[in-house]
């Protein structure tokens, strides 16, 4: 069993805190996927379970052992590096059996292991090159060999998909999973890419500015946002909002502008300054939403700017002078400056404190 | 100008340049293979009339007028000095480049750009201070006393050159090979060594030149046979009303050559030395 365990684990570097005391429990064989936007701390601490970067305070433990004081090399880890970090003096071949060299294995078991990897990896054909003679694409899989052969018991992947392009990067993200399902090991990954992070993980860790702001399944997060980070941060496009008042089991916008409330969050008392927050997929024009709405309300909009994507298209238009963006299923050409008729599934709309940023209620 | 015409320009240009520097090469090598009488004809001889080994036959005691230098230990010298001093050099400065490029530490900054004023100081202008040093602690005329002035004068250096190498190599192949179960210390030698060992080659290179050619500092550290290296050995050509040039060329030759041999061997290294290590942000 290798599950890990991070108990108000805290980094600083002299007086700057860049990590503030975070609990964390990962299970055995789970997908965590960190991620934040840069400098949240996501990075810091997966090298502090590495071991890479020394602990200020608090308690990692790996597969029930207190890891705090032992060095990268006693912590049966693996780890795949944002610049793949493969040894470029060696064939990809020594690569991979590098770790097993170094623990002193006999050779008819490195080479065992290093073909099992190559086979699981498709890099039999390359065994012989040195990494300068790879495509981004295969270095990253050698790096995932690398990772592979030492059956670790957890994997960490510090941004792997960086440094490859958009279509390597949806064909890599893939790979990533079914080696997952294939080798079955506790994985932490750490991506800034919330698409990433909403594909290949069991659960998300949402970091911002060295806390964990959410943690939760990635329908979870993105169906029940705790405040407007992780809603604007999850999902693509991000989370509409519109500032408005609280005005009897309505809301409305500055232009007067009024758009009723779901039943539960009716009971907020009158006056209250919120934000309003919708996707984009739950405003669409009449006739071209995903399923019959239930309780929308509709508003003529005047649509600015369409960007057809072929499945949809989205729309550019303002609500209460705020620029927001809908969504048209089925879609027809739509012209700058047409005034559509749509509907916005007040269900699933969300209200968040003016002030804090907090969720006021989870739908 | 056309194309062409520049080029010619280039090649000219370049001719001119290379002559100027490798005349006085040139006149060495071409004097060592003829005779005292040939050299000093006025006006000079520039193609000579017949080239011989008599002034090396003499140098070494072979042939009709030996000349009494004990070459051989000067060699012998000059190859001890050289090599363990560059060894040393290079091992203290393999870890100082490597502790600059990889670790924070108090006066980091301030101690590099020490190092690089160092190499200001002209070495002439430390001979009195030395040598007074020296005979205070008794080393003047022996190896010991001549390979410690020497290492002094390639530390710094190499540190330069090595740090520059070492800050090259990603930080991230050091922490890969610690998750690949290495302990710092076979990190350093399985990944980041290989890795600069161009680098390393190439400061050993400048080093065992330095050495090697140094001529004021051991002129005033070495006397007898025991230390004495073969650029100040060059003197013993010098008499009281003559100069044995025949002699002193061919032997600046027997200098010449395995400097030269070195360079040749490994000039890939040595030019990426000076570009690679050189190049920093």
């Amino acid at each position: 069993m290798a599950d890990v365990s991070l108990k108000k684990v805290s980094k600083a570097y002299g007086s700057v805190k860049v990590v503030h005391g975070i609990d964390l429990e990962i299970a055995h064989n789970e997908f965590v996927v960190l991620v934040g936007p840069s400098g949240c701390g996501k990075s810091t601490t997966l090298r502090m379970i590495a071991g890479l970067e020394d602990i200020s305070g608090g308690e990692i433990a790996i597969g029930g052992n207190v890891v705090n004081e032992l060095p990268p090399r006693k912590r049966n880890i693996s780890m795949v590096f944002q610049n793949y970090a493969l040894y470029p003096h060696m064939t990809v071949r020594e690569n991979l059996g590098f770790s097993l060299k170094i623990a002193g294995r006999p050779a008819a078991e490195i080479t065992e292991k290093t073909n099992e990897a190559a086979d699981i990896l498709g890099l039999q054909p390359y065994l012989d090159r040195t990494p300068a003679a790879l495509s981004g694409g295969q270095r990253q899989r050698v790096a995932m060999g690398r990772a592979i052969v030492r059956h670790p018991d957890v994997f960490l992947f510090d941004e792997p998909l960086s440094n490859l392009d958009a279509k390597l990067r949806t064909q890599m993200r893939v790979e990533i999973k079914k080696l997952h399902q294939k080798v079955q090991t506790t994985i932490v990954y750490v991506t800034h890419d919330q698409v990433e992070a909403m594909t290949l993980a069991d659960r998300i860790v949402i970091m911002k500015d060295g806390h964990i702001v959410q943690t939760g399944t990635p329908l979870e997060l993105f169906e029940r946002p705790v405040d407007t980070f992780v809603a604007t941060f999850i999902g693509s496009p991000p989370m509409n909002l519109v500032d408005g008042e609280i005005d009897g089991g309505k809301v409305r916008f500055a232009d007067g502008t009024t758009v009723p409330l779901a039943a539960g969050l009716k009971e907020i008392s009158n006056g209250r300054k919120v934000r309003f927050g919708f996707r984009a997929e739950d405003l669409t024009p009449v006739g071209h939403g995903l399923a019959e709405m239930s309780g929308a309300a509709r508003l003529d909009l005047t649509i600015g700017l369409a960007e057809p994507l072929g499945s949809e298209t989205i729309l550019l238009t303002e609500l209460a002078g705020t620029e927001v963006q809908g969504k048209m299923f089925n879609p027809r050409p739509v012209k700058s400056g047409e005034v559509l008729p749509c509907l916005l599934a007040i269900d699933k709309c969300h209200l968040f404190d003016a002030e804090t940023g907090k969720t006021l209620r989870l739908r | 100008m056309s194309k062409r015409a520049r080029n010619i320009l280039t090649w000219i240009g370049t001719f001119i340049i290379m002559l100027i520097i490798c005349l006085p090469g040139l006149w060495v090598i071409l004097s060592a293979f003829r005779s005292n009488g040939e050299i000093l004809t006025r006006p000079a001889v520039w193609i000579p009339e017949r080239l011989s080994l008599d002034n090396f036959r003499s140098i070494f005691g072979y042939g009709e007028n030996v000349v009494a230098i004990p070459v051989g230990s000067y060699f012998t010298n000059s190859l001890i000095i050289s090599l363990t001093s560059t060894a040393i050099a290079v091992a203290i400065g393999m870890a100082g480049g490597y502790a600059f490029a990889r670790f924070r530490f108090p006066g980091k900054s301030q101690a590099f750009l020490w190092f690089m004023l160092s190499r200001t100081v002209p070495g002439i202008a430390l001979s009195l201070p030395i040598f007074i040093l020296w005979s205070w602690m008794d080393i003047i005329d022996t190896k010991f006393g001549v390979i410690l002035v020497y290492t002094a004068i390639n530390v710094p250096f190499t540190i330069w050159l090595t740090e520059g190498f070492f800050r090259q190599i990603p930080r991230d192949l050091n922490e890969a090979a610690q998750i690949d179960g290495c302990t710092p210390w076979q990190a350093f030698w399985r990944v980041e060594f290989p890795l600069a060992k161009a680098g390393i080659a190439s400061s050993g290179i400048f080093a065992f030149l330095t050495s090697w050619n140094e001529y004021a500092l051991a002129s005033q550290l070495t006397r007898s046979t025991d230390s004495k290296t073969l650029p100040v050995g060059l003197m013993d050509f010098t008499a009281q009303f003559t100069i044995d040039w025949a002699g002193m060329c061919a032997m600046a030759v027997i200098i010449i050559i395995p400097a030269l041999i070195l360079t040749f061997l490994v000039q890939k290294h040595l030019i990426s030395g000076l570009t690679f290590g050189g190049v920093k942000g």
